[in-house]
């Protein structure tokens, strides 16, 4: 049964039950009905919950008394009286310049954390290769399986469809000048030196960078990264270098696989253009030079150590509670895209300025 | 063993502690209480050194924490345990692992010495029988005790307890008060619980310290602590509503926020 309102001269009648669905269905109607000095009969108010007694409460503040209430339902009212504060923390008004401020603030804050974050990253790196036994390759190798193994089928996936797309692509054009057998150049140019690096770094950021933001997020809002420092363990040395280490180093191989699959698709392609595989993997292996193939190699290694820094960096920034986990994922995976153009641009241009 | 010589700190502009100072000696017990809020778990931070006082003195085993830099804190943190509010198991590790942990971390100690440590640590909270279950199987009183286990796991001379009577029954309760003293009777070291339970710690402890808004307000043996006649105390023991400490968090007036305030 909901609640009923029966507004009379000077008198408004409720029933039924006062709770929060009945309040609402009420609430504009009693507020307008009410005025200075009427009567609010609650005799028939079989059931009133805290939505109610707000409701009463704006009436009294209206200037209506209420009449008949039950009495089990006078604690509710009375806990609504103004003598005993309740808990509310209004937010402080927000101009343009305190946004500006705040933004300010949270920019620079930013790039001290990150300086903090490397600068700590390479006196650490600096004592791994002093002080020998310190690196925890057993954490390293699981690491490496799952972001590296794992991933293979994805990776193959990809990189098996950039090669057949690319090399169609190229190919229907090229052959209206006879020169389809130039295809296998095109696309083993480009995906040694360009595409299979970017590529399997943009997977790699979107799995492992974010399993690592969220697995060391949600270690840091359980309070685990804490036990680690109070256990005397550097959370930095204990789950940091292991992981930046096992992605940098498996970048390269996934690579290299995405390359030999994306190759492989292209053959294919080529194949049923009458180009027989031994012919088009000759001439890619031909037009690919020892400075692409590892050019694009050590890029990739790049790439992954940056995805891991990211990721890591991103985990171990997390605030409190869920929504924060969920942030710092999403930053880390953003981030870490922008950090791929911002890299590969300026190894396109020191490959440039190297003639490679 | 611990000393707090005028200690404040503030996070950002809020002050959390006010020239704090205490000393717990060799072979004490003590008891840090206070409402929420009050500034407890930010004191036993001071101590770990996960933050850095504003001003003042923080001595652990004679050394001053506050002027430490990272590779001095780590060392420093070896004589530390800590037991977490909510214990901050390692949740991809089952429990015994959790309870190896630290062993294998930072001993160097063969294989089966650890299984019979972890037993042992495991037997003394009550939980050998859970030993094969992840973080995820256990409820929270078990989750705290197997913290409990993990930190004592290396026999530290300063414990550290967060809150340690919180979510539990009263046996385990009375169980975990009496592992806490003879914990510390046995090692000869300190330990700091900081409680709200005030019969179970009163039992227990050698020393209480009441904080109230990051100052020191009382402070005295469990027999001076129950017969005093302090205000702050007498409310605090008894569960007061009305006393010096409000109950309620500052807030803007009542009256406002219910929008009563009508031109």
């Amino acid at each position: 049964m909901s609640a009923e309102l029966i507004v009379g001269p000077d008198t408004l009648q409720l029933r039924g039950r006062l709770d929060a669905g009945g309040a609402a269905a009420i609430w504009a109607q009693a507020r307008s009905a009410v005025t200075a000095g009427c009567v609010v009969d609650a005799s028939g108010v079989d059931y009133c919950d805290g939505a109610g007694s707000a409701l009463l409460f704006d009436l009294i503040q209206r200037g209506a008394r209420v009449d008949g209430l039950p009495e089990r339902y006078a604690a509710l009212l009375a806990d609504l009286n103004p003598d005993k504060p309740l808990t509310v923390q209004s937010p402080k008004p927000h101009g343009i310049a305190d946004e500006l401020a705040d933004f300010g603030k949270a920019v620079t804050s930013e790039f001290t954390l990150t300086m903090a974050f490397i600068g700590v990253f390479t006196a650490d790196i600096a004592r791994i290769f002093t002080a020998r036994g310190k690196i925890r390759w057993r954490n390293g190798f699981a690491v490496a399986s799952s972001a590296g193994a794992d991933a293979l089928p994805i990776i193959a996936l990809v990189a098996f469809l950039f090669g057949v797309i690319l090399s169609f692509q190229s190919a229907v054009p090229m052959r209206q000048f006879g020169a389809e057998l130039f295809v296998a150049d095109l696309v083993g140019l480009s995906l040694v030196r360009e595409l299979a690096p970017l590529m399997t770094a943009i997977l790699l950021a979107g799995r492992t960078g974010a399993a690592f933001a969220a697995e060391l997020g949600t270690m840091k809002v359980n309070e685990e990264i804490n036990a680690l420092v109070t256990l005397g363990l550097d959370p930095f040395r204990f789950l940091v270098i292991p992981r930046l280490l096992a992605v940098a180093l498996i970048m390269p191989m996934l690579t290299v696989c995405a390359e030999v699959i994306g190759l492989a698709g292209m053959a294919l392609v080529m194949a049923s253009f009458d180009v027989p595989l031994a012919t088009s993997l000759h001439r890619a292996t031909a037009i690919v030079g020892f400075s692409d193939f590892f050019g694009g190699l050590g890029k990739s290694m790049v790439f992954g150590f940056f995805i891991a820094a990211i990721g890591c960096l991103r985990g171990l920034r997390t605030g409190a509670g869920a929504a924060a986990v969920g942030e710092s994922t999403t930053r880390a995976v953003v981030s870490s895209i922008v950090m791929l153009v911002v890299v590969d641009g300026l190894f396109a241009v020191m490959f440039y300025i190297l003639g490679w | 063993m611990v000393v707090f010589d005028d200690v404040s700190f503030a996070y950002g502009e809020q002050p959390v502690l006010r020239d704090l100072s205490l000393r717990i000696d060799r072979g004490q017990v003590v008891a840090i209480m206070g409402g929420s809020g009050s500034g407890k778990t930010t004191l036993l931070k001071l101590i770990g050194g996960q933050l850095r006082a504003g001003s003042g003195r923080v001595l652990v085993d004679g050394d001053d924490v506050t002027v430490m830099n990272e590779a001095q804190l780590y060392g420093m943190r070896r004589k530390l345990g800590m037991l977490f509010q909510f214990g901050a198991l390692f949740t991809d590790l089952s429990v015994y692992d959790n309870v190896a942990f630290p062993l294998r971390e930072r001993g160097r100690l063969p294989e089966s010495v650890v299984r019979d440590l972890v037993l042992m640590k495991l037997q003394a909270v009550g939980l050998r029988g859970a030993a094969q279950l992840m973080p995820a199987e256990l409820s929270g009183g078990m989750a705290r005790r197997v913290a409990l286990a993990r930190a004592i796991a290396l026999d530290p001379a300063i414990m550290l307890y967060d809150e340690p009577f919180t979510g539990l029954d009263p046996i385990s309760l009375g169980v975990t008060g009496q592992l806490i003293r003879e914990l510390n009777d046995a090692l000869g070291g300190a330990s700091i619980v900081v409680t709200h339970d005030v019969a179970e710690s009163l039992a227990i402890v050698d020393y209480v310290y009441f904080l109230a808004d990051g100052a020191m307000v009382a402070q005295g043996t469990p027999d001076e602590v129950r017969n005093s006649t302090h205000p702050f105390v007498r409310q605090f023991i008894n569960g007061e509503p009305d006393g010096p400490v409000p109950f309620h968090r500052e807030a803007e007036p009542y009256a406002a926020a219910l929008n009563l305030e009508r031109p």
